[in-house]
C-alpha cells in the first residue's frame, strides 16, 4: 500500500536476479480501500500470496483463519533474529501466541514541528510533558498571527488520541478485549486533553478536505505542530523546498508527566494460508528483512526498520529527524489485538470528532464509545464463550 | 414582449445553461494541461500557462492507465454484445411469440423494476464467490447479461413489427430462428442501436459492482481505478484530472456520434411507458 | 419446431440470467438479513446464528442509520424538486420556437448525464475547494465570503445535491421535451381564443397534458435519488460529521467494510421497502388524468 508498494516494485528486480525462478507480480492498494479489497480478496479466495499488513490488522486475518503461522520458519532463519527487532513492535505480530507476521517496517506517532516558528514563540526546545506542551501552545496563540494555529489534528486520524489514550495505564479494553474501558480515568485524561486542543483555540476545526495538502500547509507555517508518523520524514525531505529543510524536527512524544508512549504501528509481512508459493514468499520476506536491504527501503521510503541493526550503520544512523523516532521505539504500546480494532478505532474517531465539534459532550461521548465497543465486540463474547465451554 | 428581447432572453438562458453545464467539463481539460500544483494556486486559474503533456505521460506510465482503459473496453464491448443477443431475443419473443405464462412474467418482470439492484448485492457477491467468479472478468460480465429494462425496451419496439409480416414468412416454411435473423433484426435495428449505446455507456460508468466484485487492481475499470487513485493522489489535481478525461472522452465521442439514437430511444421508451 | 417451443428458446437464457443472478439474490438477502452473516461466518460457517428480526430492531436502535435516512430524505426532498424544475425550465426553454440551435444546446445540456459519476465527481471536488476553488472564487467576485463546501457539515450535502442537479437534469430535460413536443398546438390555440396569457396557457394545458410524464419522471428522479452512493464515497467519504452518509453508503460499509453481511442486507431491504412505499404513495396520490375539454 502506499508508497511502499511503488518501493517494492523497485527492489524486486534484484531480488528475482538473485533467485531465478521466482518471479513476483506487486500489486498496490491505497490504504483506505486496502483493509476492505483484502477482506474482499478473502472472501473471494483470491489472497495474493504475501502481503503488506498493517499490524492491527493481523488479528482480525487471525480470527478468518487466513495466516500462515510463522515461528517453525523464523526459528529456521539466519537472516531473522527475534532479539534483534524492537520488542514492542515484535508483539505486535503474535496473537494467541503464535507469530503470524515478520515486522517490515515501523511506524509510530510523534511530534514533527517548525523549529523556526517554535524558537519565534519563545521557545528553543521541544516539550517533554503534557504541561510544557499546553505552555507552548498557549505561547503560540498569544502572537495571534493570522492562519496559524499551534497544532493540526485532521478529522480523519484516529492515531493522535489513541496514541495518548495508551501512555495511560488504563487499557482500551478490559476483559480480554470483550469490553470497551472508555469510562476509565486514563482513557478520561487522554480525551480530555485532545478536546482541550480544539477547545483553547490550539487546533483549527477538523475539516479535512482543505488540509488535502498538509505539506504545503506545513511549510507556509499554518501550524507548529504535527503529530504524524515516519513517512513524512522522507514526504517533508521532497516535497518542503530546500531553504525550509532546516527548519523542520522531529520529537518523542510528550507524556502527561514526562516523554510518553506511543502507538507501536507499522506494517508486518505476512503469508497467507492458501497460497501455493510459501516457501518462495518466505524467501522474499527474508530478503526483505535482511538490514541492508531494510536500510535501502528506508532510504527509498523514509520507512523506519523494525531491527536494531538496520538503525546503527548507515544513512540511519546519521538522520538527525530519526533520532526522535529511535528513542520512541523503545517506548511503543500495542494496541487491542482483537479482529474488531479496526472498527472500534473508526468509531473512536467518529465520536472524537462529534465531541470536538459540540454535538456530545466529552462524558455523552466516552458512553457512546463504551456502548459502540460493546455491541461491536458481541460476536466475539460469544464465540469465546463458546470456547470456553458453558 | 416584441419577438427581438424575447429571443434573446431565451437564447441567453440556455446559453448560460450550456455554459454552466459545459464549464466543469472544460476546466478538467484545461487542468489536465497544467504542471503539477498549478491549480492548487490562488486564484486559481482558467487556463494553463504552460501547456504540457507531462500528466497524461504519468498517468500512463506510473499509475497503469492503460490496463485500465483497456478493461473497461473489454468489459463494455463483451457486456454489450452479450446482452443484445438476450435481450433482444427474449424482447422479440415477449413481444410476438405465444408461450405459457407470457403476460404473467412479463408483469412480474415489470414488477421487479421498482426492486433497487443494491438489494441483490451482497447476495450475489456471495453467489459469484462459489461459483469462483469474484475477481474475474466474468463476475462484471454474468450477471449483466441479460436486463428487465433492455427486455422491455426491445418488446415495445417489437409490437409494432406487423404480424402478417411474420405469418407469411411461416406460411412460407421460415423456421422461428430464420424469421428472427431475416425480418426481426432489421427491423428492430433502430432500437438496437440505442440499446448498444445504453448498455455500453452504462457498463463504462458502471461503479459499485466493479467496485465491490474486482479486488486485484489488474482487472479494475477506469471507474474503480479512479475512485481509488482519487483517494491516494488526492493533492495531484491535474493527474487526477487526466485520469478524468482518459475515463470521459470515449464515452461523450460514442455518444455525441450516436446521439440520435441514444435520446431517441431514450425518449420513445419513457413516452410509451 | 413448434412455435412455443421456439419461444422458449428465445426467452430461456435472458430470463436464466435473470432468475439466477437478480431473482435469487433478492430471496437471498431477505433470509441473509435475518442472520447474523459476518467475518467470523465467512471463515466458518458455524459461527453463523439466525436471529430473526434482530438485525432490523438493532438498525432501529443505531444512530448512524438514522442519521444516513435523513440525509438520504433530505437529498430526495430538496434534490428531485429542484432536479425536476430545472429540467422543466430548460425542456420549456428548447421547446420555445424562439430557440435557436437547438441540436446544439441538446446535446450540451445532455453531456453531464453520459459522464462517468466518478470523474466527474473528482472534478467537482476540486471546484468545490474551499481555497482554490473555482466556485468560491467565483462567490468571492460577488462578495460572498468562501464556503467550506465539503468541510463544513451543513454545506456538504447541499454540495452534492448542486453536483447532482448538474449531472442528471439533462435526462430529465429530453424526457420532459419529448412531452411537450406532443401536445397538440391546437389546445394551446384554444386557449389562446379564450384569452389565456402565456401563464395561462401553462398551468392549463402545459401542466395537465404533461401530467403523465411528470408522474413517471417523479417516480424514476425519487427512486434515483434514494440510490445516493456515489458521490458520498468519491467526494467525502460520508463526512463530515457524516454528513453526507445515506443509505446505501451506509449498506457500503456495513457490508463490505466491516463485513456485517446480514446487517447489509437488512439495510438494503429497509431502502427497498421506503422507494416501494413512496413510489405507491405517488401513484395514489397523482391527479387523474384530466379529459381533455
Amino acid at each position: 500500500m502506499g508508497r511502499e508498494g511503488e518501493v517494492v516494485a523497485e527492489l524486486v528486480p534484484e531480488f528475482e536476479r538473485a533467485h531465478p525462478g521466482i518471479h513476483v507480480e506487486v500489486q498496490q492498494l491505497p490504504w483506505s480501500a486496502a483493509h476492505e479489497k483484502l477482506l474482499t480478496a478473502f472472501a473471494g479466495n483470491t489472497t495474493p500470496d504475501l502481503c503488506q499488513l498493517g499490524n492491527t490488522w493481523i488479528p482480525e486475518f487471525v480470527a478468518l483463519n487466513a495466516l500462515e503461522s510463522l515461528d517453525p520458519k523464523v526459528a529456521d532463519s539466519p537472516t531473522i533474529e527475534a532479539s534483534d527487532y524492537f520488542p514492542g513492535i515484535w508483539a505486535t505480530n503474535r496473537v494467541d501466541g503464535k507469530l503470524y507476521g515478520v515486522p517490515w517496517y515501523v511506524d509510530t506517532r510523534l511530534l514533527f514541528y517548525r523549529r523556526d516558528l517554535l524558537a519565534q514563540a519563545g521557545y528553543a526546545a521541544p516539550p517533554r510533558s503534557w504541561a510544557e506542551w499546553t505552555t507552548m501552545l498557549a505561547a503560540i496563540k498569544q502572537r495571534h498571527l493570522r492562519g496559524q494555529y499551534g497544532i493540526v489534528l485532521p478529522a480523519n486520524e484516529f492515531e493522535p488520541l489513541v496514541a495518548l489514550a495508551l501512555q495511560q495505564e488504563d487499557a482500551l479494553l478490559r476483559d480480554g478485549g470483550r469490553y470497551g474501558n472508555f469510562q476509565s480515568p486514563g482513557f478520561t485524561r487522554a480525551f480530555e486533553f485532545y478536546v482541550a486542543m480544539f477547545r483553547s483555540g490550539y487546533a483549527p476545526p477538523p475539516a479535512a478536505a482543505d488540509l488535502s495538502n498538509i505539506w504545503n500547509e506545513f511549510g507556509r507555517g499554518r501550524f507548529v505542530f504535527y503529530i504524524s508518523g515516519p513517512w513524512n520524514i522522507g514526504e517533508f525531505q521532497r516535497r518542503l523546498p530546500a531553504e525550509l529543510q532546516q527548519t523542520w524536527m522531529t520529537a518523542p512524544l510528550p507524556g502527561a508527566d514526562g516523554p510518553g508512549a506511543s502507538i507501536a504501528g507499522g506494517s508486518s509481512l505476512v503469508i497467507f494460508r492458501n497460497s501455493r508459493n510459501a516457501s518462495a514468499a518466505w524467501q522474499l520476506i527474508e530478503y526483505l528483512s535482511r538490514p541492508d536491504v531494510q536500510r535501502r527501503f528506508h532510504a527509498l521510503t523514509g520507512d523506519l526498520p523494525p531491527r536494531r541493526r538496520a538503525w546503527s550503520e548507515g544513512a540511519l544512523a546519521d538522520d538527525v529527524h530519526a533520532r526522535a523516532f529511535r528513542e520512541q521505539l523503545e517506548r511503543v504500546k500495542p494496541t487491542p489485538r482483537v479482529p474488531e480494532w479496526e472498527r472500534i478505532a473508526n468509531e473512536i474517531r467518529l465520536v472524537a470528532e462529534q465531541v470536538v465539534h459540540g454535538d456530545l459532550t466529552l462524558a455523552q461521548g466516552q458512553a457512546q464509545l463504551d456502548a459502540r465497543a460493546n455491541r461491536i465486540l458481541e460476536k466475539r463474547r460469544w464465540l469465546l464463550d463458546r470456547k470456553n465451554g458453558p | 414582449m416584441t419577438r427581438l428581447p424575447a429571443r434573446m432572453l431565451v437564447n441567453g438562458a440556455l446559453l448560460v445553461i450550456a455554459a454552466a453545464t459545459l464549464f466543469p467539463l472544460v476546466w478538467m481539460v484545461a487542468v489536465s494541461f497544467m504542471t503539477p500544483g498549478e491549480a492548487s494556486t490562488y486564484p486559481p486559474p482558467l487556463v494553463p500557462r504552460d501547456p504540457t503533456l507531462s500528466n497524461y505521460r504519468e498517468l500512463f506510465a506510473r499509475t497503469g492507465m492503460a490496463r485500465y482503459l483497456l478493461n473497461s473496453v473489454l468489459l463494455a464491448v463483451a457486456v454489450t454484445a452479450l446482452s443484445l443477443a438476450l435481450n433482444v431475443a427474449a424482447g422479440y419473443a415477449f413481444a410476438k411469440l405465444r408461450f405459457k405464462g407470457r403476460e404473467r412474467i412479463f408483469r412480474v418482470m415489470l414488477g421487479a423494476l421498482v426492486i433497487p439492484s443494491q438489494v441483490a448485492l451482497v447476495p450475489l457477491f456471495l453467489l459469484l464467490k462459489e461459483l469462483g467468479l469474484v475477481n474475474t472478468y466474468g463476475g462484471v460480465i454474468v450477471p449483466a447479461m441479460a436486463s428487465i429494462f433492455g427486455i422491455f425496451l426491445v418488446r415495445q419496439y417489437a409490437l409494432a413489427i406487423p404480424d402478417d409480416l411474420l405469418d407469411a414468412a411461416r406460411i412460407d416454411g421460415a423456421s422461428e430462428l430464420r424469421i428472427f435473423r431475416s425480418i426481426v433484426v432489421p427491423a428492430l435495428k433502430p432500437i438496437i442501436v440505442t440499446l448498444c449505446v445504453f448498455t455500453l455507456l452504462g457498463t463504462w460508468n458502471d461503479f459499485m459492482w466493479p467496485l465491490i466484485v474486482l479486488s486485484d487492481q489488474h482487472l479494475y475499470t477506469l471507474p474503480v481505478a479512479l475512485a481509488s487513485l482519487s483517494r491516494e493522489h488526492v493533492a495531484d489535481s491535474e493527474l487526477m484530472m487526466a485520469g478524468s478525461v482518459v475515463t470521459i472522452l470515449p464515452v461523450l465521442v460514442v455518444f455525441i456520434a450516436l446521439q440520435r439514437y441514444y435520446l431517441q430511444g431514450l425518449m420513445a421508451g419513457s413516452v410509451k411507458a | 419446431m413448434k412455435r412455443t417451443t421456439a419461444a422458449w428458446w428465445f426467452v430461456a437464457p435472458a430470463l436464466a440470467v435473470i432468475g439466477v443472478f437478480f431473482v435469487l439474490p433478492v430471496l437471498a438477502a431477505l433470509i441473509v438479513s435475518f442472520t447474523d452473516f459476518d467475518i467470523y461466518a465467512l471463515a466458518d460457517i458455524r459461527n453463523l446464528r439466525f436471529i430473526g428480526w434482530r438485525n432490523y430492531v438493532r438498525l432501529l436502535e443505531t444512530p448512524l442509520f438514522w442519521h444516513a435516512l435523513g440525509n438520504t430524505l433530505y437529498f430526495v426532498a430538496v434534490g428531485v424538486p429542484l432536479s425536476i424544475g430545472a429540467s422543466l425550465g430548460a425542456a420549456l426553454l428548447l421547446d420555445s420556437p424562439l430557440a435557436r440551435a437547438k441540436s446544439f444546446f441538446r446535446t450540451a445540456l445532455f453531456a453531464p448525464v453520459v459522464t462517468t459519476l466518478v470523474a466527474v465527481a473528482v472534478i467537482w471536488r476540486y471546484l468545490l475547494s474551499t481555497r482554490y476553488g473555482l466556485i468560491n472564487y467565483a462567490l468571492g467576485g460577488l462578495g460572498i465570503p468562501p464556503v467550506d463546501w465539503l468541510g463544513d457539515p451543513h454545506w456538504a450535502m447541499p454540495a452534492i445535491i448542486l453536483f447532482a442537479v448538474w449531472k442528471s437534469f439533462g435526462y430529465n430535460t429530453v424526457i420532459l421535451l419529448a412531452g411537450l413536443q406532443s401536445i397538440p398546438q391546437d389546445l394551446y390555440e384554444a386557449a389562446r381564443m379564450d384569452g389565456a396569457s402565456t401563464v395561462q396557457q401553462f398551468r392549463h394545458v402545459t401542466l395537465p397534458s404533461l401530467a403523465p410524464i411528470l408522474l413517471m419522471v417523479s417516480i424514476l428522479t425519487i427512486a434515483g435519488h434514494f440510490q445516493l452512493f456515489a458521490e458520498p464515497y468519491v467526494m467525502t467519504q460520508g463526512g463530515p460529521l457524516q454528513s453526507t452518509v445515506s443509505v446505501l453508503y451506509f449498506m457500503y460499509e456495513e457490508g463490505f467494510k466491516w463485513w456485517n453481511l446480514g446487517s447489509a442486507s437488512a439495510v438494503a431491504f429497509v431502502l427497498f421497502l421506503f422507494i416501494f412505499a413512496v413510489t405507491l404513495a405517488q401513484l395514489r396520490l397523482a391527479p387523474r388524468p384530466a379529459v381533455a375539454a
